[in-house]
């Protein structure tokens, strides 16, 4: 989308009435089969795929309790139809959260249920069609997984469960993203998402090192494939790649350097974004984590910390220990053989933000805060670090920590409206594998709930930066801000804020 | 006894024996279904004592549904705190032989029968006016509340409008249910329309959406401790997947 034809928008959210298909459509780009294939899907629509469909369906509920539980106990309360962002920016009444379930839900009661399959009129029980195919495919792919329904729901249904489970039927049958598992694809191949080789990924990082040099005339590493570090970091590849996310990655970097902790980087493990949650495939998910794993066996270190990235740091956080054994507190031998490595005095693995928060709790870094006086800061609450994850095992310590480390780099933050942050956060619509440019039109509707809090943060305390912990949220930010009037170089990483004020005096430490 | 009497205590055994064996199938398939990840949903709870609070405020304030929106808790809160004071003010029908002092102390409790239809009405003109909640109501959805309505309906003209059939009687028939020892039902036809509407309920619990009772016990993301990175969690099928590498 070129900036010159940029359709700008209100910025006021009230809940609209609904318009029925206003987002009809085709959806997403479909994966080739070669893309498939890659996967272990099949390439093209398979010729019996209703039954196959209808199968996996069966499976899907009887391996995941919450599927199971949650196409039963729906009682069509309501809670959630003003909750999605999608549905705020766009009206169709199929982004309603229990609308969105019930494409699903519908075809389980048809061939899973007595009701459905007697009386499918009355309990709005439907055959899975050709359209209805059409329809999950439209609009699980406007589902970014960010669980705010869920919070809301007075059964605890997640939204995302579904749509994942609906993803996952969908690449069964051979319909696939093109985006998601294309970039699944590069990560089995390459170990990140951008498909970025060592050679240059080694490249990118003596630049920076020369960057920060040039900056500050103090030697900042930034280690790649060094073993026996404490530290193995696991960031997202955007760091190494794009702004505002590179100013993030030299935020750890001096952060590390003013620790004194050894860190490394790994090659084999360059990403620690892990798509396969998008699709709710269990293996494509574990073999990401997988790769981890092998990273920190193989590199012998005594941490795992994550970059900024919050699809990450749910898998990381919530699933690292059952998929792959990151973790902690494991009795069988598959997962101690890399806990009894890792140092038990750290939760494993750790987030960056908690790294870093340590470090200030016990006064070990130095900020010139006044170096981020230009700039009234607020911070996005990303979803799956909000609604999926924790921080510093204290209640509501994802919420507290980025806040404590921003305000320990700047001397002004302003949160955005309570209904809008932490466990409430609107998702920057642009996550659970909508990234991707055809879907530009949803993700800039979906980005309204957000970007009308941001702007109420800017008339009443001039907010003008925008941080977040998370490689999606930053991209979709940076990308569509300017559809709402706003400067798109207001997005910075949370570690950017700290790389702009941190005081570089390891090497005066060392002397004393 | 009347043709009418043994049909409808033969329909009560066959609506009990659905709910029963129906509930218990659904409650057993909760129970074995892994739950492979954790997925705990903010704000969660980090120890066990914290998820019992979580269901707690969840069962006895609906607290989520408190955050989402206003009217439809008032609604659906007074309708099911009603619906439990009503169970309670019901006890005195069906217990055999001496009642208890106490369930006596229940008789105020039929007043509950106006928050019933308040927030009864209430959820069913949600369900007509409001725009969102019409799209996603499919018709048994309305018959549900209807049914309610019904049931509220005709157990307020008996109570509040002098229309109660002989105490006894229904004592004897609703009690004779329990201890197997059947008598007559009461003779007036608005005690037969509100029994058989909730003889019907009894038997539609486990396959309509009533199993959202159940349901939100066996919810991952309440009933999950939010400590994946101090404990290990590993289901059946996915702990089969690290066979080979043991």
């Amino acid at each position: 989308m070129s900036t010159d034809n940029q359709i700008k928008l209100p910025t006021y959210v009230e809940t609209p009435s609904i318009r029925r298909d206003s987002m009809a459509g085709d959806g997403p780009f479909k994966a080739s089969v070669e893309i498939q294939n890659n996967l272990g899907f099949p390439g093209e629509k398979v010729d019996n795929w209703q039954e196959v469909a209808i199968n996996k369906m069966a499976e899907t509920k009887s391996k995941y309790k919450s599927v199971q539980v949650f196409l039963d106990s729906c009682m069509k309360c309501g809670a959630c139809t003003d909750k999605c962002h999608y549905f705020l920016g766009t009206a169709d009444p199929k982004n309603m959260p229990v609308a969105r379930q019930d494409l699903f839900r519908s075809v389980y009661r048809r061939h899973f249920t007595f009701a459905g399959k007697y009386f499918p009129r009355l309990v709005g029980a439907k055959d899975l069609d050709e359209e209805m195919l059409d329809d999950w495919y439209n609009y699980f792919h406007q589902c970014s997984q960010c669980r705010r329904c869920a919070v809301f729901c007075p059964s605890g249904i997640d939204t995302a469960e579904i749509s994942m489970a609906a993803r996952e039927v969908m690449n069964v049958i051979g319909v696939g993203q093109k985006y998601t598992n294309q970039i699944l694809g590069k990560v089995k191949k390459i170990g990140n998402n951008l498909g970025m080789p060592e050679p240059a990924l080694k490249d990118t990082l003596l630049d920076l090192e020369e960057e920060i040099k040039d900056d500050t005339g103090v030697d900042v590493k930034l280690p790649i494939d060094i073993e026996n570090s404490e530290v193995l970091m696991v960031s997202p590849s955007a760091d190494f790649f794009a702004e505002p996310h590179i100013d993030g990655l030299i935020g750890y970097a001096k952060v590390f350097h003013e620790s004194g902790v050894s860190w490394t980087l790994s090659s084999y493990a360059s990403e620690a974004a892990n798509f396969g949650m998008f699709i709710g495939n269990y293996d494509v998910m574990r073999e990401g984590a997988l790769r981890i794993r092998k990273a920190a066996l193989d590199l012998n270190v005594k941490r795992v910390i994550i970059g900024e990235c919050g699809h990450a740091w749910r898998v990381a956080y919530s699933f690292w220990n059952t998929l792959s054994g990151i973790g902690g507190g494991a009795e069988d031998d598959y997962a101690l053989r890399l806990q009894d490595q890792l140092d038990s005095n750290y939760p494993q693995p750790q987030h960056m933000i908690e790294f870093t928060y340590d470090l200030i709790k016990n006064n070990k870094l130095t900020f010139e805060k006044s170096n981020n006086d230009h700039r009234v800061v607020t911070f996005h609450d990303s979803c799956n670090v909000a609604r999926g994850s924790n921080m510093g095992n204290i209640e509501n310590g994802q919420f507290i920590l980025p806040r404590e480390v921003i305000k320990a780099a700047c001397n002004n933050f302003i949160d955005m409206p309570k209904n809008t942050i932490k466990s409430a956060t609107f998702c920057c619509g642009g996550g659970g594998g909508l990234l991707t440019d055809d879907l530009i039109d949803l993700r800039i509707k979906g980005a309204k709930p957000r970007m009308h809090a941001l702007r109420k943060s800017e008339k009443e305390s001039g907010v003008n930066t925008l941080a977040a912990i998370c490689a999606i949220c930053k991209s979709q930010f940076s990308k569509v801000l300017p559809n709402y009037d706003f400067d798109p170089y207001m997005v910075v990483s949370v570690h950017q804020l700290v790389s702009d004020a941190i005081v570089l005096q390891h090497k005066l430490k060392q002397k004393d | 006894m009347s043709l009418i009497s043994i049909l409808l205590i033969f329909f009560f055994y066959i609506s009990t024996l659905i709910f029963i064996s129906g509930l218990s199938y659904k409650i057993i398939q909760y129970w074995n279904t892994p739950a492979p990840l954790k997925i705990p949903i903010a704000p969660s709870a980090l120890d066990k004592k914290g998820v019992l609070l979580r269901y707690f405020r969840e069962i006895f304030l609906f607290a989520s549904l408190f955050k989402a929106n206003k009217w439809t808790w008032l609604f659906g809160w007074s309708f099911h705190l009603a619906l439990v004071l009503l169970f309670f003010r019901h006890l005195v029908y069906f217990w055999p032989g001496e009642v208890p002092l106490i369930l006596y102390k229940t008789e105020p409790f039929k007043y509950a029968a106006y928050p019933l239809i308040f927030g009864l009405l209430g959820l069913l003109g949600r369900r007509l006016f409001v725009d969102r909640v019409r799209y996603i109501s499919a018709p048994s959805d309305f018959l549900m509340l209807i049914v309610f309505i019904f049931i509220a309906s005709t157990g307020m003209i008996m109570t509040f409008a002098n229309n109660h059939p002989n105490l006894l009687i229904v004592k004897n028939f609703a009690s004779g249910l329990i201890t197997f020892n059947w008598s007559e039902l009461p003779g007036e036809i608005i005690f037969l329309l509100h029994i058989f509407p909730v003889f019907c309920l009894i038997a539609i619990f486990p396959i309509s959406k009533l199993l959202h009772a159940p349901g939100i016990f066996f919810s991952p993301t309440l009933n999950q401790v939010d400590n994946a990175r101090k404990k290990r969690h590993l289901s059946d099928w996915a702990s089969k997947k690290e066979d080979d590498l043991k």
